[in-house]
């Protein structure tokens, strides 16, 4: 093929029938409110991370439940858990729970003595 | 030699129970950190042990915080506890009295009736049925309320029991037997040979309707296969703590303290709780929101059977109210703390990406809002406009890229994030070279205080403000206005600051008491120690508190914490002020022009 300089990038649709529940689930279970995140961007107005570097936590809860694992770890490692986006969360939404069992689930991490 | 098979199960009983808790104890004395072995070893041998037995006396027999809940309650356990503790002191003074040495068989004080069935004829020997008699009396009347506690337990001042496990139950239905049966098998033997004294005769002669010289020997069966049961449950239940209290006090006395790993010492603390269930009382997360499987005396249950949940550990508000009511004095969010650490990852850093901006020059005085303050920009404006009406050279150290302090991490378990979030921290403070650290939130205060390594002075903006009004720095006005002040449970329970917001507030307004304050007052319901508590049950305590603390419907509610602001201001009950904000907005003027003619009076003396 014809090397013209440049290139089509790949699609950036989300195909949302593509959607990977089986983590997010344990994630729902544990904070029924996550469902109700209208993505509405409160949280990252006020986040104290974003303050610095990109991190969404918007991004990070699309992204985990559409199954996209590769390096949200480290995109999770961000986050401070301050708690202020909670605070402001006009849907109730329990962010601090949401980001902190994403943790547990991702990293594996485990109690030291229980 | 008095023996009768009957004394077997009683003599099996208790050697198991020796055997089982001196492995124990030697177990959990292996696993004590160095710290805890180098104060037991410093203070063994001085004035403190003499401290720990008077201690153990007055707590672990009088049972004295108990009385403090509820006279009925504390009567309870202090008849069966140091009724049975003087009935074992004096059996055994009888026993070696009739047997004219220290070392006759050891059960002959426990079945000292059936054996010794003449009249006794030694040194003091008619002291001793009347005053047995009425200690047995004084630990049934005991059992009688412990049986009444189990059908209506607010006739003791509670509202909520603990729920038992089965060997808990086990255990307790032995000890409500063991003191019925002996009361029968001595009362059967006085009625055969009439060495019974007011209460063991009167039941004799009651009893003398059956035939006792064959029901005699079952009484007294039933009374050892009783204790044979107590003894073996009790290492397994919740009557561990009867040994493990008198240790723990003595370990406390010394010195020891829980620090942020599982030791022994947690051991000895988890073993020492009785489970009373007083800690329910209190607890927000049952009153409040009806959450009824979480607090302190399960977790601690569960965490001693090794079968904890992630939720019992996690959904706790940290408020300490619990650790202020328990009896035992156990340190009870210390230990929930150390449950909720999580393993570290060595080599990793975390929170590289932040750009620290080191101060630019020397200041007198860092202030550090913290998180939430950011929340609440009104209580940061006052913050600046009282540094500047008191003329301070200070350095807003988190005014635009701040970093957390680090708490909310290591309320979570993640204690590897939260120091690399405390070195960030740690350089910025010391960059500024300031001798005083001021903040805004106590949850910060908290963390400054204990986990940061600073050579300053850190301050509550509730203590700093109460100075620069101590020292004349700033002039204020009374508005007159009625005020309630809430203890943030991080600055009041949680760092013993009770009386400067209260002194600066006495100033400026009509401060007016609630029934929740200081020790007892109430947690907001925000706390971030609990991550995973969802908003409706956070709601519910709020609302609670609220009600309880506009009781009075006064012109403010005060606080000092931005967190507890931020919650209360959704309830919509009261005006919702910080402290910062209240003395802000009451700066006398008067003051503020003369401090401005004397700063022109400065200006023109230096141009003449």
């Amino acid at each position: 093929m014809k090397n013209w300089g440049f290139k089509i990038p790949d699609s950036r649709t989300l195909d949302l029938d593509k959607e990977d529940l089986k983590l997010y689930n344990k994630i729902v279970e544990k904070v029924p409110s996550a469902r109700r995140c209208i993505m509405c961007g409160m949280c990252s107005a006020t986040c104290s991370a974003a303050n610095h570097t990109n991190f969404n936590f918007r991004l990070v809860h699309h992204k985990f439940r559409m199954g996209m694992f590769e390096s949200l770890a480290s995109e999770l490692d961000k986050c401070m858990l301050c708690g202020k986006c909670r605070m402001l969360c006009p849907r109730g939404v329990n962010t601090r729970a949401v980001i902190y069992n994403m943790r547990i689930i991702l990293d594996n991490m485990y109690y030291k003595n229980i | 030699m008095n023996y009768n098979p009957f004394i077997i199960p009683f003599t099996t009983g208790a050697i198991i129970l020796f055997a089982i808790i001196i492995y124990k104890f030697i177990a959990w004395y292996r696993k004590l950190d160095k710290k805890q072995r180098f104060y037991l070893r410093k203070n063994i041998l001085t004035f403190k042990s003499i401290e720990a037995i008077k201690e153990s006396f007055l707590e672990a027999l009088i049972h004295r915080n108990i009385y403090k809940k509820n006279l009925l309650l504390g009567y309870m356990h202090m008849s069966l506890a140091f009724g049975w503790f003087l009935l074992i002191i004096f059996g055994k003074i009888e026993a070696s009295l009739h047997a004219q040495t220290l070392f006759e068989e050891p059960w002959l004080a426990i079945f000292f009736r059936y054996f010794v069935r003449d009249e006794h004829k030694f040194f003091m020997s008619e002291i001793f049925p009347p005053l047995m008699d009425f200690l047995l009396l004084v630990i049934l009347s005991g059992v009688l309320l412990a049986w009444l506690k189990r059908f209506s337990s607010s006739l003791l001042g509670m509202k909520k029991t603990t729920r038992h496990s089965k060997f808990d139950k086990i255990a307790l239905a032995s000890l409500w037997w063991i003191f019925p049966l002996r009361l029968l098998s001595e009362s059967s033997t006085a009625a055969l040979t009439g060495n019974g004294s007011f209460l063991t005769g009167t039941v004799g002669n009651l009893m003398a309707v059956l035939n006792l010289q064959y029901f005699e020997i079952y009484f007294w069966w039933a009374y050892s296969i009783c204790l044979f049961a107590f003894f073996v449950s009790l290492p397994f239940s919740r009557y561990m703590h009867i040994p493990t209290e008198v240790v723990f006090i003595f370990l406390k006395k010394w010195g020891a303290t829980a620090g942020e790993e599982y030791s022994g010492y947690t051991d000895f603390q988890l073993n020492a709780c009785s489970r009373c269930g007083i800690c329910i009382d209190v607890c927000q997360m049952n009153f409040a929101a009806n959450i009824q499987n979480v607090q302190s005396v399960y977790f601690i249950r569960d965490t001693r059977y090794k079968h904890l949940k992630d939720e019992t550990a996690n959904n706790c508000l940290m408020c300490g109210r619990c650790v202020e009511a328990c009896p035992v004095g156990l340190e009870l969010t210390v230990i929930r703390q150390q449950l909720r650490n999580k393993k570290e990852i060595a080599g990793k850093h975390y929170y590289d990406y932040t750009k620290p901006q080191e101060a630019d020059k020397k200041y007198d005085i860092v202030y550090f809002a913290g998180c939430m303050t950011h929340l609440t920009p009104s209580i940061i404006i006052s913050m600046k406009k009282i540094f500047e009406e008191a003329g301070i050279n200070y350095w807003f150290m988190d005014e635009n890229k701040g970093t957390c302090c680090g708490r909310p991490m290591r309320q979570q378990g993640f204690i590897q994030q939260s120091k690399d979030l405390i070195s960030i921290n740690q350089k910025l403070i010391n960059s500024s070279g300031a001798k005083t650290l001021v903040t805004s939130c106590p949850i910060c205060y908290k963390s400054f205080k204990e986990e940061y390594v600073l050579d300053i002075e850190i301050k509550h903006h509730s203590e700093f403000i109460n100075e620069l009004i101590e020292n004349n720095k700033i002039k204020i006005q009374n508005s007159q206005k009625s005020i309630v002040y809430h203890d943030p449970c991080e600055l009041g329970r949680g760092s013993g600051i009770y009386e400067e917001p209260r002194n600066i507030l006495a100033k400026v307004g009509n401060l007016k008491s609630s029934e929740f304050e200081k020790q007892n007052s109430l947690c907001c319901g925000g706390s971030l120690s609990n991550a995973i508590i969802e908003l409706e049950d956070q709601i519910k305590i709020r609302n609670h508190a609220l009600e309880n603390l506009t009781a009075c419907n006064p012109d403010i509610l005060a606080t000092a914490c931005p967190l507890c602001k931020k919650t209360f201001v959704h309830g919509n009950k009261a005006k919702v002020m910080d402290i910062a904000e209240i003395i802000a907005e009451n700066i006398s003027l008067q003051n503020q022009s003369s401090k401005h003619k004397e700063k022109n009076k400065i200006k023109t003396k230096i141009e003449l």
